[in-house]
């Protein structure tokens, strides 16, 4: 049958242009080394050296391990802990800044939340033991008031700090921006039709910002499930997250193939995570 | 009061395209000159490249050190095997992994009549385990330390301390930290245990032992550590007493004042060593060769003692003498001097100290697998 010129698909030159740059980047940048690391999961490890292999014997030694479902379930809980932490921490600063600040508080507040990141993260997890030791700032302050001194690194609190000094100014920014583009005669209407404050935030504000919202969780939960440095040095391996337990992995006997099993698992959730929170933020509420 | 100069550096077009032209021409007898400043490729431990160790050689020999640090002897047979022969010209290396590193084939041989066999400390020295095969030197230990129980002498007494029961103590629940590697931490369970110089030489039984001991001191970890993590942990009070390390991290912090020490507890130590090889495949062998020297002379003996990333006790007596010599508060306070209790020459000859190995009867990767489940416990 002869298909209708008008309706075939030309080449778009001046679209493939600025296609195509992205297409190659994650080509040769994210699916390469997804390829390759599948890949290098079926290898062996012999003399310390890698051998090209097809055996499931990584896959089988790692799944059939007890630490590893401890280290895996410990990661989705405190990853899940520090996102809830982030949202519930970063909603009044961003409901402030996007409802009461004027639009130039706002922009410097959002330059103020953008300059951590202009430092080295490493750095900043370092300084929270001069703040968080036994001998340190917070603990000191706590003496005056005859309180404490209270064990804070090396604990699951020091691992959340670590966590929120990377995410919380992330959140923030994200629930601001959503919440600032809400269309504010629709608050108004609400509180004009009656609707008390707590009110109008949980069925006005919310839902008109979920999809913000839910994606400045799904930020939260991938840099938190994924982060090493905050559980390694504010919570001193206790309890190891999947991220440490790849450092361990790779560090006895370079066992880079099991340690590739453990990082497709983590990729493989944090997939599923992620579409079940784009697929929620963009799900069209039910007519009644 | 002094005057403004009016005088005004001004480039025109020409001077530009001039001053430009000649740096062009210059860059290649600048490069050259580079050249000729001879690149060593190292692979060490953290601190064997830095300045306090190597400036002196370098300046004295025009060469430059190229260190490539690692953390723990795994890491380091991992880092030579993906790498081409003669990528690196200098070893150093743990001496439980010398005889791997030779039987892999990635160390050239040395001459034994290059080096000072004859100044020893001990016996054991001249022919350690693994540095030698038909006969034929592959190997120059350099340098040792013991691993006991490390502490906080305001957490613990001295005769707390001398046991590994110490650890156990109800009131450093929390407090008591790992070294994060399998092999110091479960030798020194081993030695609890009373494996003495099996420690490493365990049967079924005594391997679950080991691992029951290990599980019952889990609560009282208050953490697993690398090098910077033990030291912060220490210096600022989180961690009382630390498992798996010794004198070669408190010895930095003591040195600083900070009231902590490392002691060999009754019931042995491990001791860790680490000798100097030469890199199958380099072409820089005399140089190297002429370093290692330089390293065992009295002098290079005294530079490794007084070590600023972590000390070593001196392995020739003409390096202990020139340490005592030459810094006799840090002789005292290692035990480097004839005579001392915890003179470390003497702890070897008691039979108070155990050369760290790896697992005889297990594979390493048993003993990494109970690590992984320990820390998850």
């Amino acid at each position: 049958m002869a298909q209708n010129p008008n309706n075939r698909r030309k080449f778009d030159v001046y679209a493939m242009t600025w296609r195509l740059p992205i297409i190659i980047w994650q080509g040769l940048f994210f699916v390469g080394p997804i390829v390759f690391m599948i890949a290098m999961s079926f290898f062996l490890v012999k003399n310390y050296r890698m051998t090209e292999a097809f055996e499931f014997v990584n896959w089988s030694k790692m799944l059939s391990r007890n630490y590893f479902w401890d280290s895996y379930w410990h990661t989705i809980w405190i990853a899940s802990l520090s996102t809830v932490c982030a949202m519930c921490a970063a909603f009044p600063a961003a409901f402030a800044l996007a409802f009461k600040a004027s639009d130039n508080v706002r922009r410097l507040a959002i330059f103020l939340l953008i300059i951590p990141f202009f430092s080295s993260y490493l750095v900043r997890t370092f300084s929270w033991f001069v703040i968080l030791s036994e001998n340190g700032v917070v603990n000191a302050m706590l003496g005056w008031i005859g309180l404490g001194p209270y064990t804070m690194l090396n604990t699951t609190f020091g691992t959340l700090v670590g966590y929120m000094t990377l995410t919380l100014p992330l959140v923030v920014i994200l629930q601001t921006l959503s919440m600032a583009n809400i269309d504010k005669s629709l608050i108004e209407a609400a509180r004009n039709l009656g609707c008390k404050p707590f009110a109008t935030i949980w069925r006005v504000i919310i839902p008109l910002s979920k999809t913000g919202l839910i994606i400045a969780a799904i930020f939260c939960f991938i840099l938190s499930f994924g982060d090493f440095v905050a559980p390694f040095y504010l919570g001193g391996s206790q309890e190891p997250t999947l991220p440490i337990l790849i450092i361990d992995t790779t560090k006895s006997g370079q066992q880079w193939p099991r340690a590739a099993v453990v990082a497709i698992v983590m990729m493989g959730t944090l997939f599923a995570v992620a579409f079940a929170g784009i697929a929620l933020a963009y799900r069209k509420a039910s007519s009644k | 009061m002094p005057q403004k100069s009016n005088t005004r550096i001004q480039l025109n077009r020409r001077d530009l395209l001039r001053a430009g032209g000649g740096i062009l021409l210059s860059a290649p007898f600048v490069s050259r000159a580079w050249a000729q400043t001879t690149e060593i490729n190292m692979l060490a431990w953290y601190g064997h490249g830095e300045p306090d160790m190597v400036a002196e050689f370098e300046a004295a020999n025009n060469v430059k050190f190229v260190p490539k640090y690692y953390a723990g002897g795994d890491n380091m047979l991992a880092l030579i095997s993906q790498s081409p022969p003669g990528t690196y010209d200098l070893i150093l290396s743990d001496g439980e992994f010398v005889q791997q590193l030779n039987a892999a084939g990635y160390i050239e041989e040395m001459d034994a009549g290059d080096y000072p066999f004859e100044d020893m400390l001990h016996a054991d020295f001249e022919q350690f385990p693994g540095h030698w095969a038909d006969g034929k030197l592959y190997s120059m230990i350099l340098r040792g330390g013991h691993l006991g129980v490390s502490y906080n002498k305001n957490a613990m007494t001295a005769e707390e301390a001398s046991s590994y029961e110490g650890f156990w103590k109800p009131e450093l629940k929390g407090k008591v930290g790992h070294f994060d590697w399998h092999l110091p931490s479960l030798g020194m369970m081993s030695l609890k245990n009373g494996n003495g110089a099996k420690l490493f030489d365990l049967d079924d039984a005594a391997w679950q032992a080991v691992q029951d001991t290990t599980m019952s001191l889990r609560p009282q970890v208050g953490g697993f550590f690398d090098y910077g993590g033990t030291f912060n942990g220490l210096k600022n009070g989180e961690m009382q007493a630390m498992c798996g390390i010794g004198d070669w991290i408190t010895g930095v912090l003591e040195r600083d004042g900070a009231p902590v020490a490392s002691v060999i507890p009754k019931e042995g130590g491990i001791q860790w060593t680490e000798s100097y090889s030469m890199g199958i495949g380099t072409d820089k062998g005399e140089i190297v060769k002429k370093f290692i020297q330089y390293m065992m002379s009295p002098a290079g003996q005294v530079k490794s003692a007084q070590m600023a990333a972590y000390p070593g006790f001196c392995v020739t007596k003409a390096g202990r003498a020139a340490l005592i010599e030459q810094d006799r508060p840090e002789a005292e306070r290692t035990g480097q001097i004839d005579g001392m209790a915890n003179d470390p020459i003497t702890l070897i000859k008691e039979g108070k100290i155990h050369y760290r190995d790896v697992p005889k009867q297990q594979d390493l990767e048993d003993w990494n697998d109970f690590w992984s489940e320990y820390k998850n416990a």
